[in-house]
């Protein structure tokens, strides 16, 4: 068995990231698939704070942490409050047909 | 225990939201009162920012929170521009039924999270003074919610932004992890060597910060959003985001990672032509006039980079001269477009500017000094903003980038002048409605005469703006 160090953390925070950038992109059905991708990338950010906190041990990491997931949390209530007044709207949350602004 | 008398102003500011709030629960039918208090406690936040001392570098809670010349400068700017744009946005919300005791709120929410942002030297701080800005933002896009565009807006900026929150986070923990703190001058302290951790961070940070003055190429957003949201916000984000992002585009370049310079400023030379040419080139075929000025602003950004890509404090003094010259031109360009009203209805497109000269002389004689002043025609002060970038650029021997920007004022001033032709020289069409609201016309003359006699006093702003010394 093999330690886990930092650059394993680190990799799994790369990975989640870009998923969760990839997901956003290549998405073109839900919108609510974008909101849990934009969740995705606060939780990648979290995994390396808390990784490089514990490793330099510092605690300032784990502090941005808890603001992040915080801010997530208020982020994701404003997006869902937003997607239901689209939807109110638009009667659809198709990615596809977001279109009225063009130009 | 820190001085908290520093901060009063931040203080007042939020005691003053949740006083507003607790008002708009319990009174019916404050919006009135509220939108008139919010103007007030600006002022009074104006005052509370003028009454510090300006010469002294304060730094408070260990070293995160910065009052120095630039923050005050700034916020200055920031309150202004936020107290023009609640006093002269009534009219409008009132027509579209939207006149809500939340706007002026969330504008002020916004506003105090620039604030933070501004004064902010750490990168804690100025994560959660920049979402308490876009969480405010979000809304105030989509503020107009029965409306189709404007809840679009809303949506589409509120995806990108989130993403460039995202990728600006990323940078952020590389940063920490790489340099061991969160505080700008801790970082700039500890920094050794080049690392690549320390490139990639900044290279994020970067890339969440173009995304949110809306420089190419992450400048998707904007016209989209400036077209959908309701006009009075559109003017909010035209000017007040961009002041604030500024600063912190300077600040986090010039305290931590000055010894850097290398890495970043290629970034940044990029950005800044890229915004410039963009800004130029697709303004062409619009017919929408906020649509115009969300491009013409990506355009403006580009000089205001040029300016902080430099490395020197001329640089960012120019820089600093050009956004709040460039404030006071849109706020001028948006009053005469809420003057474009006929019927119980705004009208927003080029065409309908079309004779404009022989219904209404005075108006469009002060849309034509303003487009003048934008496409950078002397003696106005667009073009003064422009020679001080230009001037500060070429002191540094970077002329590529001088001539691309000139190259770009060039190729700008013909959308400009479409502008000015089809208000002089095409058919007249019907009168629009004469019953502005007082402060429409006070915006509309101040930002007029700020304009037209720059060139009698080029030396005031340029001397008040030369006690920023970041370096």
């Amino acid at each position: 068995m093999t330690d886990i160090g930092l650059g394993h953390y680190l990799t799994l925070g790369a990975v989640i990231f870009t998923i969760g950038i990839v997901g956003i992109f290549l998405n073109r059905k839900n919108i609510i698939v974008i909101l849990m991708s934009i969740e995705l990338i606060l939780l990648a950010v979290n995994v390396n704070f808390v990784a490089f906190s514990i490793f330099l041990n510092d605690l300032s990491g784990q502090i941005f942490t808890l603001f992040i997931l915080t801010v997530a949390a208020a982020e994701a209530a404003i997006g869902l409050a937003i997607i239901v007044v689209y939807y109110r709207n638009s009667s659809t949350i198709d990615v596809e047909k977001i279109n009225s602004l063009k130009g | 225990m820190d001085n908290l008398n520093f901060i009063s102003a931040e203080i007042f500011i939020s005691l003053s939201i949740m006083f507003l709030l607790t008002l708009g629960v319990f009174k019916k039918n404050s919006s009135n009162l509220i939108h008139n208090l919010s103007i007030g406690i600006l002022l009074i936040t104006g005052i509370l920012i003028l009454n510090n001392p300006f010469d002294k570098n304060i730094s408070l809670f260990t070293g995160s929170y910065v009052i120095d010349y630039l923050s005050s400068y700034m916020k200055i700017l920031t309150i202004l521009g936020g107290a023009f744009v609640l006093s002269i946005s009534t009219k409008y919300l009132k027509l579209f039924k939207i006149f809500l005791m939340e706007y002026p709120i969330l504008i002020l929410c916004s506003i105090l999270g620039m604030m933070v942002m501004i004064s902010s030297n750490d990168l804690m701080v100025f994560y959660v003074g920049l979402e308490l800005q876009s969480l405010a933002l979000y809304v105030l896009a989509s503020f107009n919610r029965n409306q189709l565009k404007s809840s679009e807006a809303g949506l589409k900026y509120f995806v990108l932004s989130a993403l460039s929150s995202g990728l600006l986070l990323y940078g952020c923990s590389l940063i920490y992890g790489f340099s061991g703190s969160t505080n700008f001058n801790v970082i700039g302290d500890t920094m050794n060597s080049i690392n690549y951790g320390l490139t990639f961070g900044i290279v994020f940070i970067l890339v969440g910060l173009a995304f949110k003055i809306s420089a190419v190429p992450f400048h998707m957003w904007a016209p989209d959003v400036y077209e959908g949201s309701p006009t009075p916000v559109t003017l909010f984000f035209a000017i007040v985001p961009k002041v604030a992002a500024l600063t912190v585009f300077i600040r986090f370049l010039y305290v931590p990672f000055l010894s850097m310079i290398e890495q970043w400023q290629p970034i940044l030379i990029f950005l800044s032509i890229a915004s410039m040419i963009f800004g130029a080139v697709a303004a062409i075929g619009q017919n929408n006039l906020k649509r115009l000025v969300a491009y013409s602003s990506i355009g403006h950004i580009g000089y205001a980079l040029a300016g902080v890509s430099i490395g020197t404090n001329e640089g960012i003094q120019s820089s600093i001269v050009y956004i709040s010259i460039y404030l006071v031109m849109n706020l001028g360009l948006f009053s005469c477009l809420f003057m474009m009203k006929r019927d119980e209805q705004y009208f927003e497109k080029i065409d309908d500017l079309s004779g404009l000269s022989k219904n209404h002389p005075v108006l469009s004689l002060s849309l034509l000094i303003i487009l003048f002043s934008l496409a950078g025609i002397p003696p106005l002060a667009g073009f003064f903003a422009k020679f001080y970038i230009f001037k500060s650029v070429i002191e540094q021997s970077m002329y590529f980038l001088a001539i691309v920007g000139l190259l770009s004022t060039v190729i700008a001033a013909f959308y400009y002048l479409k502008i000015i032709k089809v208000i002089y020289f095409d058919d007249q069409k019907e009168k629009y409605d004469t019953d502005h609201s007082i402060w429409l016309r006070i915006s509309l003359t101040f930002s007029t005469l700020l304009i037209l006699l720059y060139f009698i006093f080029p030396s005031k702003l340029v001397e008040i703006v030369s006690k920023i010394n970041i370096i």
